[in-house]
């Protein structure tokens, strides 16, 4: 091996490049750039500000932020939803105001003056609602308007009111509890903002209600028309927004016990920032409590960090329009091409040496030759993309069709058929167990079981999650073969844990080890994972002892041998490591060896393009996946072998005009029966001098 | 609308105005003196001109919530300039470049980075006032310098007996007439508002078309800030924060350019205009008190939205997801 290659096989053996796409597949890569932000500005002000996180200073700053929260969770809520409530500032301003009314020159108690002024909130919020939600006026303009309406309002009760709230006192130690006490050590402020946070996550992440708001966020349109009362939904998130700045304007005035004219200006354009600066969309759709409160904290240690610095109010306002004009544009740029971006980065190919490829001339055993061209076709036209075939005791033979059915022959001339069982996605590898039941791969759901009687039992779609994997791995995406142990265990493969089915030749451009092997074992209803970084690997077969199986791995152009008992347990060994295609089923052949499908041959570009990594990735990003390049999986051959890897022989249709294209062979009483994923038929071959009785059922079980 | 004719929006309030006018005049003695009306419309001159400003960023489907806070620190920045001893020329370049480098930013931000243009312009108006508060200049109120004072006569003297003002008001709402009618950007500027989508498959440059609206209401702005410091000779910054803004976007949608965008033209602002100078002149008149002026204000302008949306509905197929 070249010292290049050593160097680029290393390269792509330390970088792990595949993690980068995956966790941009992942909802809380949204939270990481508001985090970081959080990071940055904590550690500017920590830095510039020597006392800035001393116990005095963030005492004070928390019971600010509790209120504050109040009013970014509010606006969050109606944003997900999609609308926005400038009103805010104002509402807050108002239940301020309201409650300081009520307590000192009314002399309400304080339950009553809570409820009165909470009620107030609500109903500018509802006047909000009406007209956004069952008006359908314009969220920006309507609340820009209530802000000044109720602004305006608030001017009139300070005119009137001021004076007399400055003079009045109130002989309550509850009302002060709301400003100045602590819940548990924590301030009253920030355990109301914390336990609403929390309610608030839970009623949008598990809630119906929850659910129909960020319905409406997302598709307005298509939550209207499976039948979400959009407008009442809207006019609520109005009410709650209300209903919460008021709530704060409660704490702010039991905290200061005093209105000014500027109390609650501007606030709204602050919430804006911290709300969008949280990672919450504009447009809704995307939000989260969680999002709100680090928005509002990172806002918080901006202004009141420039206040600490001696920063004049143009400083902080100059600031705040920056930061909100760099979240925003972040926010759009960001949701108009991470898929875009995602799509770019996800496909990321790795070094993949393949040995030389055997000579398919001359004497070796690969030689062309066209013995597949006597192959007679069943159900051709009638059935599409055969992955698998096999056949019971009755000779009647079964076939995945793409539809998602599986799909019967009748014997002895198959020309009637019926559809066995309709299962849905897309039956892949079949195996019989010991009673007589279909064991089945079905790509995209996992592994079943259809009984004689037509029943279909789900046996597993899931195993142990990796520690380590970012994407979820527990869920089985290509469940593709299997095979069966003689004491019942169930040994499937699955082919890639990084793609969804269609999209399966592409995993052969990275040509990373993204399969495994799981285990079912019926007997208690486990699955765990056997054997994991596996190339793609594709067909399982039984060997004859019992004791371990064959695999194969496409991309690899190899097969192995894992023993499962015996005195080799737990080990592989590679029995074929120079195939000249891609394997894909291997099935137990009459005389003891082995027959294996190659579903296409290797190339020598793609060959070469697998030991340079690099190219695959500018393939991948630059041009369209109609124009990759990817693995022949037209033209392939059966090859039979034994144990030791020996090739014995290799069945061919020379100029592919007959039957070229094969990912699967059952043996059958002296006759071999081919299916092909892209096939619109199922072969038979009749094979000359084996045993015309034997069957694939009394080989696996009819010793016993 | 059945039960009201075939009235449309600009008639229904120029009838309204009218029948204000009527009534004022009946009712308050003194508002029907030449001297008044000179005053009415000398007094809404601006508020007109910004309407033309604000007008043709409506009409191209946009809003501009900068305008005021952009007038008020560049013109204020100039009046300080021209007191720390620049050439007034000078300082009146410097001005305007600031007025309109920003408002190529705001176009930028709309066109090219996609922001709702009600953000991008929100945030910059912040940003703005922020800018000027922390870098230009400490007070809140920036005087007309002596060196300054050829500009006075924009703002109070007068031509044949009508004040300046007018005169300037009537020229761009000229400009504009103009500008929408013949002008090929100004076609293309109404073309994007009506269909953006529409426009750019037949070949319209709609993100310059976005850049140069803004552009030209920073302009139009600029001016107007000129003719506030000539009359009241200073500039109060703090106008930027206030809710004078929403007396402009009244205007524009009262008169009935539909904030939809593609609909309308400057004899809307004209009548919008002409509304909001009897109201404001008449409640001054009657010595309302300022917050309530805020709330009637408020109200109407809320009426007003609500009207526009019935009159002109949001159009589901091509109103964008997230369109606030």
């Amino acid at each position: 091996m070249a010292a290049s290659d050593r160097i680029v096989r290393w390269r792509y053996r330390l970088v792990p490049d595949h993690l980068l796409g995956e966790i941009l597949t992942k909802r809380w890569v949204d939270n990481t750039i508001p985090v970081l932000i959080l990071i940055a500005v904590a550690a500017t002000f920590g830095w510039l500000i020597s006392d800035f996180f001393s116990m005095s200073s963030v005492s004070s700053l928390m019971r600010q932020w509790g209120e504050f929260t109040l009013i970014a969770l509010a606006l969050m809520i109606v944003m997900v939803a999609g609308g926005i409530d400038l009103s805010v500032g104002s509402t807050f301003a108002l239940g301020n105001i309201v409650a300081l009314t009520l307590i000192t020159v009314a002399g309400w108690s304080v339950p009553a003056v809570i409820a009165a002024t909470l009620a107030c909130g609500a109903f500018v919020g509802l006047v909000n609602g009406v007209l956004v939600g069952y008006l359908r006026l314009r969220a920006f303009l309507t609340t820009l308007v209530t802000l000044i309406i109720v602004r305006a309002i608030v001017d009139m009760l300070l005119l009137k009111y001021s004076v007399a709230i400055a003079a009045g006192f109130v002989d309550s130690d509850l009302w002060y509890y709301f400003g100045e006490g602590d819940v548990l050590g924590v301030p009253f402020s920030v355990a109301t903002a914390l336990v609403l946070a929390l309610v608030a996550h839970l009623a949008l992440s598990r809630s119906r209600v929850g659910w129909h708001v960020l319905a409406v966020g997302g598709s307005r349109r298509s939550a209207h028309n499976v039948g979400i009362p959009v407008r009442r939904i809207i006019c609520m998130t109005y009410v709650v927004s209300g209903t919460l700045a008021a709530l704060s304007g409660v704490l702010f005035a039991s905290r200061l016990g005093g209105a000014g004219a500027d109390t609650g200006v501007g606030l709204e354009i602050a919430a804006l920032t911290a709300a969008v600066l949280g990672g919450n969309s504009l447009g809704g759709g995307r939000g989260s409590a969680a999002k709100a409160i680090i928005g509002a904290i990172i806002v918080m240690i901006m202004v009141n960090g420039l206040v600490r610095i001696g920063v004049t109010r143009g400083g902080s306002s100059l600031l705040l329009g920056m930061v909100l004009l760099a979240a925003v544009a972040i926010d759009v740029r960001w949701l108009k091409n991470r898929h875009k971006f995602l799509s770019k980065v996800y496909v990321s190919p790795t070094y993949s040496e393949l040995p030389e490829a055997p000579a398919t001339s001359g004497s070796s055993p690969y030689a062309l030759n066209d013995r597949l061209r006597p192959v007679e076709a069943i159900g051709l036209d009638q059935i599409d993309g055969p992955e698998d075939v096999i056949l019971d005791e009755d000779d009647n033979i079964y076939v995945g069709n793409r539809t998602g059915d599986i799909v019967r022959f009748f014997a002895p001339d198959y020309t009637r058929q019926e559809v066995f069982v309709h299962c849905g996605g897309r039956p892949l590898g079949m195996a019989f167990a010991r009673d007589g039941s279909l064991i089945c791969c079905i790509g995209g759901m996992g592994l079943y079981r259809i009984t004689q009687d037509r029943r279909i039992e789900r046996l597993t779609d899931e195993t142990s999650r990796s520690w380590f994997s970012i994407i979820d791995d527990s869920r089985l995406r290509l469940a593709d073969d299997l095979d069966i142990a003689p004491d019942g265990r169930i040994f499937f493969s699955e082919a890639t844990i990084r793609y969804e089915m269609h999209e399966w030749p592409v995993d052969c451009l990275e040509s990373r080890g993204n399969g495994r092997i799981i285990c079912f074992d019926p007997r208690t209803g486990t699955t765990h994972t056997l054997l994991k970084n596996l190339v793609f690997p594709n067909g399982i077969c039984m060997t004859h002892d019992g004791q371990s199986f064959l695999f194969a791995e496409t991309w690899a152009c190899r097969v192995s041998r894992y023993w499962f008992e015996g005195p080799k347990k737990g080990t592989v060994e590679v029995v074929i490591a120079d195939l000249p295609g891609y394997p894909d089923n291997i099935n137990r052949a009459s005389d003891g060896t082995y027959w294996l499908a190659l579903v296409g041959i290797r190339t020598p570009s793609l060959d070469l393009a697998l030991k340079m990594p690099g190219f695959r990735k500018r393939m991948a990003r630059r041009i369209a996946p109609d124009e990759w390049m990817y693995p022949n999986i037209n033209t392939g051959c059966i090859v039979r072998f034994d144990e030791t890897g020996r090739i014995i022989e290799t069945l061919w249709d020379f100029g592919g005009e007959n039957h070229p294209m094969i990912t699967s062979m059952r043996e059958h009483k002296g006759h071999l029966y081919i299916g092909g994923i892209l096939n619109n038929r199922v072969g038979r071959l009749k094979l000359d001098g084996v045993d015309p009785g034997w069957t694939g059922w009394k080989s696996y079980w009819g010793q016993s | 609308m059945p039960g009201m004719g075939r009235l449309s929006q600009e008639q229904i309030v120029f009838v309204l105005a009218v029948g204000l006018c009527a009534v004022f005049a009946v009712a308050l003695p003194g508002f029907l003196t030449t001297n008044n009306v000179l005053n009415l419309v000398r007094s809404v001159s601006i508020l007109g001109i910004l309407g033309v400003a604000m007008g043709l960023v409506v009409i191209g489907r946009g809003i501009d919530l900068s305008l005021v806070a952009l007038m008020a620190i560049s013109v204020a920045w100039t009046l300080s300039l021209i007191a720390g001893g620049m050439p007034l020329p000078q300082a009146i370049a410097i001005g305007l470049a600031f007025s309109l480098f920003i408002g190529a930013v705001n176009g930028w931000f709309v066109a090219y980075v996609e922001i709702p243009a009600i953000f991008a312009t929100l945030a910059m108006g912040t940003l703005v006032y922020g800018f000027g508060r922390y870098f230009l200049f400490d007070l809140d109120v920036v005087y007309m310098p002596p060196a300054g004072e050829p500009l006075l006569w924009i703002g109070q003297g007068t031509l044949m007996g009508v004040p300046v003002p007018i005169y300037l008001f009537a020229g761009v709402c000229l400009a504009g007439y103009l500008f929408l009618r013949y002008a090929k950007a100004g076609r293309y500027l109404r073309a994007v508002g009506d269909n953006m989508l529409a426009a750019r498959i037949t070949g319209v440059p709609t993100r310059p078309t976005i850049v140069l609206q803004y552009v030209l209401s920073s302009l139009i702005g600029y001016l107007a800030g000129i003719i506030t410091a000539a009359s009241v000779a200073s500039m109060n910054t703090r106008v930027a924060i206030s809710t004078y803004v929403y007396d402009v976007i009244l205007v524009v949608v009262l008169g009935g350019i539909g904030l939809s965008g593609g609909k309308g033209g400057i004899r809307n602002v004209i009548v919008g205009t002409l509304l909001i100078g009897v109201l404001l002149n008449g409640m001054t008149i009657m010595d309302i008190q300022y917050t309530v002026q805020n709330v009637i204000k408020g109200a109407i302008l809320l009426t007003a939205i609500v009207i526009d949306t019935i009159l002109n509905p949001r159009d589901e197929q091509t109103a964008q997801q997230g369109d606030i």
